[in-house]
C-alpha cells in the first residue's frame, strides 16, 4: 500500500483553517460538482466518442453511397434529401448512444453506491437533481450540435459532385419528380432508360440550418428522456432497455398495426420528431405533424419522465 | 450534537428501528453497539436523511441534517468506504464532494496528505484495497473540518495496521474536542476507543451509558477468593446477601458485593484467605449478556445494575 504515513502512527491533524462559511450550499456548488463528476469518468468520453464516430462515420459512408448511386442512376436525384441523409445516423443511432450516457449519469450513482456519498455531502436532493440535469443537458446539447454540424459537413463533402448536396450557404435546387420511359430500342434493350425531371424543390440555407439544429435538439431531448428513466428505474440496464423500448421497439410494433390505426397514433410517440425535424424537402409524411409540433410531443415525454424522476429522487430512500 | 427522538423505520413488514431516542454528546467517542441487523446502519442513514423515518426526528446542531447550511462543515460521515465511483480518481472524488459545499480546492490535497493517499491521488479508486478505500472515505469526512464525525464499522475487514490507524485517528479527533459516533461489533476495539456507549438490539435501545457503567452492569464482574475453607465462606457470604459459585480451579467467585465487604466477612468469621481479587468483566462479556436476549434485558438490567455495579 502506497502511503506516506508510518504504520499505525497517529495522523497529524494539521489542516489549515477553512475560510469562514457564508451563505449556504446551493445550486452553483452542486453544478461545479456534477461537472467534475461527468468529466472525471472514462465512460463519458467513450460514449461521446462513440456518438461522434458513429454519426460522422455513417454520414460519410451514406454520402459516398448516395454519390455513387446518383452517378449510376442519375434519375434518383429527384426528391433526394441530401441533408437528412447526413443526419440520419446521428438521430437514429446517436440518440441511442447518448441515451446510454443519460441513463448512466444517474444510474451509475446507484450501481456504485456513490449516491449515498453524494447525498451525504449535499442532502438537498432537488438541488442535486437539478444540477445533474443542467450539467448533463448542457454538455449533451453542445456535443449534439457539434456532432450534427460535423455530420452534415462531412456527409455533404462525401456527396459533393453528385449534384444534390445541400448547403448552409446557398440555395440548392433539386428535381421534385421524374418520368421514366423504357430505353430507346424497346424494354428489352440494354440501353439507359430515358427520364426527364418534373418540377423543382428549392432548399434554402435556413431550411438546412433548421434541420441540423432541430436534429441536435431532438437527440438532446431523447438523452433527457433517458436521464428521467434512469432516475425512475435507478438501474443502468433497466433504464437503457426502457429507452430502446420507447424509441425503437414501440415504433416497430406500431408498424405492424393496421394502417388506419397506426396513422392515427404514430404522431403521439416520441421518436416521430426525429424523422420530420431532419427533413429538408418538405413534409413527407401526412400522418405526422410538422416539425415543431412533433418535437413538442417528444418534449412532453421528456418533461413527464423528468418530473416523475425528480419526484422519486426526492421521495425514495437513497 | 445529535439528538435522536422517537426514531422509527420500517422496511415493509420488518421494523428496523423502533422508537429509538438518544443523544450524542460532544467531545467524546460514542460507541454504537448491537448485533448485525440491530439497526445501527439504518439509524445512521436516518440521521443523514439518506432514508426517511416513519416517525421521529433527528436534530443535528439544532436543525434537520438536510437544512444545515454546509453539511460537510458540521458532520463528516463514512458509512460505506466502497460507496464511491470506482472509475473516478481519489482526487476527483474528493474534489466533487468539496465543490458541493463551496470548500476550497486546496483542501483536497490537504486531506489526501492527512490520510497518506497523496501518491495515489490520481489513480482510479477501483484498484484501492479496503484499507485505502477506508482512508479515502475518512479524507472525505475531514474536508469540511466538521465537529461531528460518524463512522459505520470503520475497522471491518482492516488489517491490524489499519485498525491501529483508525483507533488513533478517532482518539485524536475526540482529543480535539470533536464528537465521534462510531458503530462496531468488535468489542475489543470499542473497549479501547469509546467513552460512551449506545447499545441497540432489534431496533430498540438497550443501554445508553458510559463504558464503565455498562461493564459494571455485567454479571461477569465478581470477586475471586481463594481459601482453604470454601464451604464456610460460602455460607457466610450467602448470609450477607451475596452469591458465590465454585470456579473450575476451586476458588470462589462472589457476586453481589464489593471486594472489601468479602474481606470483612472473612475477617469476622476468622476464615483465612489466600487470594482476594476483583474481576472486571470485559466489554465483550457485558455485551454478550445484554444482547443475548434483547427484549428481556430491560427489566433484568435495571434491577441488577444497582447491586452489581457497586462492587467494581
Amino acid at each position: 500500500m502506497a502511503t506516506t504515513t508510518a504504520p499505525g502512527s497517529a495522523p497529524a491533524l494539521r489542516l489549515s483553517p477553512l475560510p469562514p462559511a457564508t451563505g449556504r450550499a446551493g445550486l452553483a456548488g452542486a453544478i461545479r460538482s456534477e461537472f467534475t463528476k461527468l468529466r472525471s469518468v472514462r465512460s463519458t468520453y467513450w460514449t461521446i466518442a462513440a456518438l461522434f464516430i458513429v454519426s460522422v462515420g455513417v454520414a460519410a459512408i451514406a454520402g459516398f453511397g448516395i454519390a455513387s448511386n446518383l452517378h449510376n442512376n442519375p434519375w434518383n436525384k429527384a426528391g433526394t434529401d441530401a441533408a437528412q441523409a447526413s443526419l440520419i445516423a446521428f438521430f437514429e443511432l446517436g440518440q441511442l448512444i447518448i441515451a446510454v450516457l443519460g441513463a448512466m449519469v444517474i444510474t451509475s450513482e446507484y450501481s456504485t453506491g456513490m449516491i449515498r456519498t453524494s447525498l451525504t455531502a449535499m442532502p438537498r436532493r432537488g438541488t442535486v437533481y437539478a444540477a445533474k440535469l443542467i450539467v448533463f443537458g448542457t454538455v449533451t446539447l453542445i456535443v449534439s450540435l457539434i456532432t450534427s454540424f460535423v455530420s452534415f459537413f462531412v456527409g455533404q463533402a462525401a456527396m459533393s459532385g453528385s449534384g444534390v448536396s445541400a448547403s448552409l450557404f446557398h440555395s440548392v435546387t433539386i428535381p421534385r419528380g421524374v418520368n421514366m420511359s423504357p430505353p430507346a430500342g424497346g424494354p428489352n434493350s440494354n440501353g439507359p432508360p430515358i427520364y426527364h425531371f418534373i418540377g423543382t424543390i428549392v432548399i434554402s440555407p435556413s431550411t438546412v440550418l433548421t434541420a441540423i439544429v432541430g436534429t441536435a435538439l431532438f437527440v438532446t431531448v431523447v438523452a433527457l428522456i433517458a436521464f428521467g428513466l434512469g432516475a425512475i428505474i435507478r438501474h443502468t440496464a433497466g433504464a437503457i432497455t426502457s429507452v430502446i423500448g420507447l424509441m425503437f421497439v414501440l415504433p416497430i410494433i406500431i408498424q405492424i398495426l393496421p394502417d388506419t390505426w397506426r396513422w392515427d397514433i404514430m404522431r403521439f410517440f416520441p421518436d416521430a420528431a426525429g424523422r420530420v425535424l431532419s427533413v429538408t424537402i418538405g413534409q413527407t409524411n401526412d400522418h405526422l405533424w410538422s416539425a415543431w409540433p412533433q418535437f413538442g410531443v417528444t418534449l412532453i415525454y421528456a418533461a413527464v419522465f423528468l418530473t416523475v424522476g425528480a419526484y422519486l429522487f426526492r421521495k425514495r430512500d437513497a | 450534537m445529535i439528538e435522536v427522538r422517537g426514531l422509527t423505520k420500517r422496511y415493509g413488514d420488518k421494523v428496523a428501528v423502533s422508537d429509538l431516542s438518544f443523544g450524542i454528546e460532544p467531545g467524546k467517542v460514542t460507541g454504537f453497539l448491537g448485533p448485525n441487523g440491530a439497526g445501527k446502519t439504518t439509524t445512521m442513514r436516518l440521521i443523514l436523511g439518506l432514508d426517511y423515518a416513519d416517525a421521529g426526528t433527528v436534530i443535528v446542531d439544532g436543525r434537520q441534517y438536510r437544512d444545515l447550511a454546509y453539511p460537510m462543515r458540521e458532520v463528516g460521515a463514512l458509512l460505506d468506504a466502497k460507496a464511491v465511483h470506482g472509475g473516478r480518481s481519489a482526487y476527483n472524488h474528493l474534489l466533487c464532494l468539496a465543490q458541493t459545499n463551496n470548500l476550497p480546492t486546496s483542501r483536497v490535497g490537504e486531506v489526501l496528505d492527512l490520510v497518506g493517499l497523496s501518491e495515489v491521488a490520481r489513480k482510479r479508486s477501483k484498484g484501492f484495497s479496503l484499507g485505502m478505500s477506508q482512508r479515502l472515505g475518512i479524507a472525505a469526512t475531514m474536508l469540511g473540518d466538521p465537529q461531528v464525525l460518524m463512522f459505520d464499522e470503520p475497522v471491518n475487514g482492516l488489517d491490524p495496521e489499519g485498525i491501529l490507524w483508525i483507533r488513533n485517528l478517532m482518539k485524536a479527533l475526540a482529543g480535539e474536542g470533536r464528537t465521534v459516533f462510531v458503530s462496531s461489533h468488535l468489542m475489543s476495539e470499542m473497549e479501547n476507543t469509546a467513552d460512551h456507549l449506545i447499545v441497540i438490539g432489534r431496533g430498540k435501545l438497550i443501554a445508553d451509558c458510559t463504558m464503565a457503567e455498562f461493564i459494571a452492569r455485567s454479571s461477569g464482574a465478581a470477586v475471586r477468593v481463594r481459601t482453604p475453607s470454601p464451604d464456610q465462606l460460602l455460607l457466610a457470604v450467602a448470609a450477607k446477601g451475596g452469591t458465590a459459585t465454585v470456579d473450575n480451579d476451586g476458588s470462589l467467585l462472589v457476586r453481589g458485593m464489593p471486594a472489601d465487604m468479602v474481606g470483612d466477612i472473612a475477617f469476622e468469621q476468622g476464615i483465612r484467605l489466600h487470594e482476594l481479587s476483583v474481576m472486571r468483566a470485559s466489554l465483550e462479556e457485558a455485551y454478550m449478556e445484554v444482547t443475548a436476549d434483547a427484549v428481556e434485558y430491560h427489566a433484568e438490567a435495571r434491577t441488577g445494575a444497582a447491586t452489581i455495579g457497586s462492587g467494581v
